[in-house]
């Protein structure tokens, strides 16, 4: 018996190794890039022979990597902040009233995260030119709306379903007023919800590169993925290669370390809604 | 402490439908009542009014003095346990039992001892600082009665609080709230749906059917002297038997034979005017093995029923026999069925149980001389459901 | 939820009869009760129509405007001829199959894959949670990284994945070897969201029902394929609308990887080209609103064919 249950063990251990190897190669593979010497990017190997930050101070040097940087921080928190606020409050209502149309609300926002974004590119390009806000903060915070609030909706609807609403009453009964439970008790048993959710519509903003590459123009509002596309050499004969791995890389970390971090809550955000019996 | 009154109680909810029809109920201080039916009967809604989690849509709720109708559940005063406990999954069982001295601003030292004392009555204090999710069903169940007791409320309301415990559990812990409260001497107001409870836990029961007080009394007297078919057939374990019968000069035929009546009986079915159909109720104690009685001749009727199954229980065994003439149905026995989940094991005949003394020569297969005592029997009228031997319609 | 068990026939409790409210009179507090529901949603409700239905119907009357950035004075309203332009073009269609190989292929590949590491996700008892947090490393991953990644492998003379190829080989620069890279490097970013989707599915299988049907002499072939398979429809189903219709997106990958050459481009890409490159407006709209009435038409045949299993219908209460 003992043998089979270690052959066993053996054989789960090799399918773990592959899918862990299936998952990080291509990580690996940048971020080695990134570390190598202009002269050694070419050679194909997966360590770099000789190890150096060159690529990184390189990037951070130009303002055209570091204002980014900047710009995809602020978007990226602006939207994640407007959505989750406005979706907090839409998925409060969902979980908790009753009211006609609550359906409709979870199914229209359903079919606008479905949207094709490139459906939205022509008709905003026009518009954002026309109102002045076209390669502006405010120009990418608002087709990322369009993501970002039905995501939040849809996680947040789904996580305020869980909370044990029973625990209202008991507080009442306790002796609290409807402040002091929303306060004590149901606040603290929403927020790692709310939490997750942002998480993921961070991740969700972070991502976005077709509305990022198409309506901004310069530096002003450009994200780190849209300005990568567009990073040249440091000179006219050099590829940009290093470069770009090594901004890939410092825009990957933070997310590795979020996912890491709060492997579960994500798990179950993402799958949240999606099955519910 | 406090007595708590309702005076015409009604709760209609937004749709039309009555939820509690127009209770009346004096519960006095330190008393413990139950409320008892099967689910949707309004004991719960009940309940929720007197804790002020509903709104009384008519009538009168006085706790001590106090016309408390339009106070919200925090003046009150009152305390409660729910059913799924709602203990507050992000803190721990000290701050879950402090939580309401906390909310009325008492200082930290006396929520501290008061804590205390209440983990030490429930044998809690060495759980104190862990979270309810790392207890098991009945700490937690304890936890719940802990935030109860440390506030010395005016008032326990209870909601189904064990019935999600196990069946061994569930007995242990119905003793200790029963010494529990008998030491506190709080009034309580329990809700359940298991008549055993009801049983063994109230000072007096309240039985409800669909929105309707059905009878108050002791248990006692409940199951002695049910006042209609409902209350008879929901409180007893195992049920009261029903038969049809016809009444017949003095004299019930009944699938069992020809039933004569006590006198005092007939003399109070005449002053009624009974119908002449009827239905028969009698408790398995009803019966006794003749060939056992003290006294075969003059105890009563005598017939012979065979025996299906047998129980043997040890102090007692429990004979099951069915009777030809069809079963006894109305409204209320249906629902009583239901809710026992009687109705899905597809039984046509009419199933009689009755219980012998464990010394009975009765074996499955073979027939066996029973004996009737009359004096136990009740007559319900099947239009009104009404017992018409209860003492109060007798005199 | 530990609602007990309601016998057949007995009186609906009060809560029940609660809900049915919605046909009678309103009291006052439910009234408050939905205007507050209302009141909470429309922000959400009408930002979302904001950016969306606004944008789309400002697409629909561009696109029947003949509209050239180059020359804005003279747009001019042309009726339906840029659709009749576009779908007679053979680029449309080009561009059209070429999403809807990759959309079909990636997906069926997902669904496979994704099935077998929700598999192991859910049956390994050791390395669980290295699995899982390597698994969702792909999903967080920027999609624009992940495709230079990809780019940089299969890079002659700078890649360890060309390496293997025989010398010469430029396996982005045509057709069919770079449609399959893209979908290999669309595969490897979304399989692990499919995963864990399926692996929610997989833990709605309650483990009593296959041990019953282990006792009934069920095969694991069996199990999977009578068993786990039926009672995970709604997860698949969920799973695959998601990813379809995310997939029909496509457009990350393939500007990073190919920008759409070698007849490599996605509707998406078109679109983007029409409005970028040759800066013509009109087309550009009229391909936007086609991508549209595209996901529109799968999103319903999805709803249509699989009904009470599509997202949304779950939304109980």
């Amino acid at each position: 018996m003992a043998a089979v249950g270690k052959t066993h063990a053996t054989r789960w251990g090799v399918v773990n190794v592959v899918v862990v190897l299936y998952a990080l190669f291509p990580v690996w593979w940048i971020a080695a890039l990134s570390f190598k010497e202009p002269s050694t990017l070419t050679d194909g190997n997966y360590i770099p022979r000789e190890w150096t930050w060159e690529n990184y101070r390189g990037i951070f040097k130009t303002s055209e990597f570091t204002r980014a940087l900047i710009n995809s921080i602020g978007i990226a928190l602006i939207s994640t902040v407007i959505a989750v606020v406005l979706g907090t409050m839409a998925a409060y209502a969902v979980a908790r009233l009753r009211f006609p149309g609550k359906r409709v609300l979870i199914g229209m926002s359903l079919l606008i995260a479905m949207f094709p974004p490139i459906s939205l590119v022509s008709p905003l390009f026009n518009i954002e030119r026309i109102v002045g806000i076209f390669d502006t903060w405010v120009g990418l915070i608002i087709p990322y709306m369009t993501f970002s609030l039905p995501l939040a909706i849809y996680t947040l609807s789904a996580f305020f379903r869980e909370i044990p609403w029973d625990l209202e009453k008991a507080a009442k009964v306790d002796g609290a007023t409807p402040a002091q439970a929303f306060r004590l008790v149901i606040a603290p048993l929403a927020a790692p919800g709310v939490f997750t959710t942002a998480i993921l519509v961070f991740i969700f903003c972070w991502n976005d590169f077709l509305f990022a590459i198409s309506l901004t123009s310069t530096r002003a509002a450009r994200t780190v993925p849209a300005a990568i596309a567009f990073f040249t050499g440091s000179s006219q004969f050099q590829q940009p290669t290093g470069s770009i791995a090594a901004a890939a890389v410092v825009i990957t970390v933070p997310i590795i370390i979020f996912v890491l971090f709060f492997q579960r809550r994500i798990v179950a955000g993402l799958t949240s809604g999606a099955v519910k019996g | 402490m406090a007595e708590i009154t309702l005076e015409g109680v009604t709760k209609r909810f937004p749709d039309g439908s009555l939820a509690v029809k127009d209770v009346d109920l004096d519960i006095a201080d330190g008393e413990f009542v139950i409320l008892v039916g099967p689910s949707g009967c309004g004991k719960s809604t009940t309940l929720n009014m007197i804790a002020g989690l509903e709104d009384i849509t008519e009538g009168t709720l006085r706790i001590g003095d106090q016309v408390v109708n339009q106070l919200a559940p925090k003046e009150r005063d009152v305390a409660m346990v729910f059913q799924s406990y709602a203990l507050y999954p992000h803190m721990s069982v000290r701050e879950n039992m402090g939580f309401p001295l906390r909310l009325a601003k008492v200082d930290k030292a006396t929520i501290n001892s008061k804590v205390e004392e209440a983990a030490r009555i429930l044998d809690l204090t060495e759980h104190l600082d862990r979270k309810p999710a790392n207890l098991s069903g009945g700490q937690r169940q304890r936890v719940a009665m802990g935030r109860a007791i440390v506030r010395d409320p005016k008032a326990f309301l209870m909601d189904e609080p064990l019935s999600n415990l196990d069946a061994k559990l569930r007995v242990q812990m119905r003793t200790q709230i029963s010494r529990l409260q008998r030491r506190l001497g709080t009034t309580t107001v329990y809700v359940t749906h298991d008549q055993t409870e009801a049983m063994t836990l109230g000072d007096r029961v309240v039985v409800m059917r669909q929105g309707v007080v059905q009878q108050i009394g002791t248990p006692a007297q409940l199951y002695d002297l049910p006042r209609n078919l409902f209350v008879a057939g929901f409180i007893g374990s195992p049920a009261m038997n029903f038969l049809n019968a016809t009444l017949e000069g003095g004299v019930l035929r009944s699938p069992l034979g020809d039933l004569p009546l006590e006198d005092r009986t007939r003399q109070a079915l005449e002053r009624q005017n009974a119908p002449r159909e009827v239905i028969v109720g009698l408790r398995p104690e009803a019966f006794e093995d003749a060939a056992l009685s003290a006294r075969p001749s003059q105890g009563g009727p005598v017939f012979t029923a065979n025996v299906d199954v047998l129980e043997s229980l040890g102090s007692d065994a429990y004979v099951y026999f069915t009777a030809e003439g069809g079963s006894a149905t109305t409204a209320e026995l249906e629902e009583l069925a239901a809710d026992s989940g009687l109705r899905d094991t597809g039984s046509e005949v009419q199933q009689i149980v009755a219980r012998l003394d464990a010394a009975t020569r009765a074996r499955e297969g073979a027939p066996v001389e029973l004996l009737v005592d009359m004096a136990k029997a009740h007559v319900f009228d099947p239009a009104t459901g009404a017992n018409l031997t209860h003492p109060e319609r007798q005199s | 939820m530990s609602m007990q068990a309601e016998p057949a026939g007995a009186p609906p409790p009060p809560e029940a009869k609660q809900a049915g409210q919605d046909r009678a009179a309103l009291s006052a507090g439910a009234r408050q009760e939905r205007r507050l529901g209302w009141l909470l949603c429309s922000p959400a409700v009408i930002v979302m129509l904001a950016v969306t239905a606004y944008p789309i119907g400002y697409a629909v009357y561009l696109s029947l405007q003949r509209y050239d950035l180059r020359f804005p004075a003279q747009a001019k309203f042309v009726g339906l001829s840029n659709y009749g332009a576009v779908l007679s073009s053979t680029f449309w269609w080009q561009a059209f199959w070429v999403t809807l190989f990759i959309t079909g292929v990636s997906v069926a590949i997902e669904l496979v894959l994704g099935m077998g590491l929700a598999l192991v996700m859910h049956r390994t008892i050791f390395g669980r949670g290295s699995v899982r947090t390597a698994v969702l490393i792909p999903y967080g991953i920027v999609t624009v990284v992940a495709a230079f990644s990809w780019q940089y492998a299969w890079t002659p003379q700078l890649g360890y994945l060309a390496e293997l190829l025989p010398s010469g080989s430029a396996p982005l620069t045509h057709q069919w070897s770079a449609l399959w890279l893209i979908v290999l490097a669309e595969v490897w970013k979304t399989t692990p969201f499919m995963a864990l989707l399926l692996l929610a599915g997989l833990a709605l299988v309650p483990e009593e029902t296959l041990k019953a049907a282990m006792v009934d002499g069920a095969t694991a072939r069996q199990r999977f394929f009578k068993v786990v398979l039926p009672l995970m429809k709604p997860a698949i189903l969920v799973a695959l609308l998601f990813r379809t219709l995310d997939a029909f997106r496509i457009f990350d990958n393939i500007y990073i990887l190919t920008s759409g050459a070698h007849e490599t481009g996605s509707v998406s890409i078109l679109g983007y080209d029409n409005l970028f490159t040759a800066l013509n407006l009109g087309i550009g709209s009229t391909i936007s609103v086609l991508i549209f009435i595209a996901v529109g038409i799968i999103a319903f045949a999805f709803v249509k064919l699989f009904g009470a299993a599509a997202p949304g219908a779950e939304v109980k209460r």
